[in-house]
């Protein structure tokens, strides 16, 4: 004989309209042959999805979150202290999560082999940095700041100066990879990366702050940069389960 | 509470591969681990061509149907299964992820679903991450509530096949055979 058994479950409201850039999106040329042409089918949260990976210290070497001590010599560049809180939609701090991050070298050039426009790589930066975020959600990374650089994808094409954060949540409806870029960016209006984020609002949530109080006199410049990922109310779940 | 605004999805970019691959990223379980096996696949395009800066990332059960994470009701699995893949496309556009086979997990409403794995897919040229799942083709599918809502024609899109070490599935994201994607 079976017995519905109540489940509580979380349920991840989604985002508002506009906070996501759409799949397809012209001015991003590469969009063209990647975006899927048809519906997009509605998945339920179930377990799998209001569950997500909990990844830990395990993950860290010792200047993962200092790009600028992960080599014999001090990279090139403007340093910079870059932190914030991982949060979700309901001001909840995401604790003990792992955020990622990788961007380009002061003069905008990323350690890949694919990055062949001439600036000069930096033998004391690489680009990639791992933290865990604390029992109040709060980062810290210690960098240089990234470079503009030129891509291909239309005339005179540059990119801002940006940072590729990769953060998991705690389920996962919330992973979530976004950039972070800088204050008074001249370079915005002609990015259609930047720009796919229908709703302007939104696109200005994914400029850092800078902050004079995180600012280190006579050594790094800091700048707040908070991620928010999408808020959770309860839902009601039933399995029937056999009752013996 | 106070109600906060979301940040925005921006796409990984070309360099994905500097940041977020790790050594053990494919690696589920460890080679040698009982019942061990390989999932791999071609990331394509609307073309047909093969992605080389792709990336997919993978969230499952253990064999028991558990999770180890404090929202699953029933009670946190045991054990140390990670759960989570995670491997950036060679350049010929493929990946593998090696894994066990997730447990039958419980479904809304006294359902049960089938065997199945949750997969992000980023990439340059995708502004927002790709979900879908992998399903396999020699488990029982026929009663999975999700697999139910997709239409019939597209899900073998969604079904690994068998093959000498474990299973195939191929993403396309885009027209023939295009990969059944999902909101979440």
């Amino acid at each position: 004989m079976a017995t519905p058994t109540e489940f509580r479950l979380p349920h991840y409201g989604e985002d508002p309209e506009g906070t996501h850039p759409p799949l397809d999106y012209a001015g991003y040329r590469s969009t063209a042959l990647r975006h899927p042409k048809q519906d997009l089918v509605l998945l339920p949260q179930m377990l799998t999805e209001v569950t997500g990976p909990l990844l830990g210290p395990g993950r860290l070497g010792e200047f993962d979150n200092d790009l600028t001590r992960q080599h014999a010599g001090e990279p090139q560049g403007q340093r910079i202290i870059v932190t914030g809180r991982l949060l979700d939609g309901d001001g909840r701090p995401v604790r003990d999560s792992l955020v990622e991050i990788w961007q380009a070298n002061a003069g905008g050039r990323y350690r890949h082999t694919g990055d062949r426009w001439p600036s000069p790589l930096d033998p004391n930066f690489d680009g990639v940095g791992r933290a865990l975020t604390d029992s109040d959600g709060r980062y810290t990374f210690t960098t240089i700041k990234p470079g503009a650089y030129p891509w291909k994808n239309h005339d005179n094409a540059w990119r801002p100066a940006h940072i590729h954060f990769s953060v998991f949540g705690s389920a996962f409806t919330q992973r979530l990879v976004t950039q972070m870029y800088f204050p008074d960016d001249p370079l915005f209006s002609q990015d259609p990366i930047f720009n796919s984020i229908p709703d302007e609002k939104a696109r200005r949530r994914m400029v850092s702050r800078y902050d004079h109080e995180i600012t280190q006199s006579e050594w790094a410049l800091g700048f707040q940069f908070d991620i928010v990922l999408r808020g959770r109310d309860a839902s009601v779940f039933e399995e029937e389960e056999d009752d013996e | 509470m106070t109600k906060l605004l979301p940040t925005p999805s921006q796409t990984v970019g070309p360099y994905l591969s500097i940041g977020l691959p790790w050594p053990d990223g494919p690696y589920v379980v460890a080679e040698g681990t009982p019942g061990a096996f390989w999932i791999r696949g071609t990331v394509r395009d609307g073309n047909g061509d093969p992605v080389p800066d792709a990336m997919i990332e993978t969230w499952q059960a253990d064999p028991e149907g558990g999770f180890r994470h404090p929202d699953d009701p029933r009670g946190e699995a045991s054990g140390d299964f990670r759960g989570f893949g995670r491997c950036p496309t060679t350049p010929e556009g493929t990946y593998g992820i090696l894994t066990l086979l997730p447990g039958v997990v419980p479904g809304e409403g006294g359902t049960t679903q089938a065997r199945h794995i949750d997969v992000s897919v980023f990439a340059r040229g995708l502004l927002n991450r790709c979900v879908t799942r992998i399903y396999f083709e020699d488990q029982d599918n026929s009663d999975d509530p999700v697999l139910a809502t997709v239409p019939e024609e597209r899900r073998g899109t969604l079904i690994a096949a068998k093959t000498g070490d474990g299973y195939r599935f191929d993403v396309r994201l885009q027209g023939d055979g295009e990969t059944v994607f999902f909101r979440v």
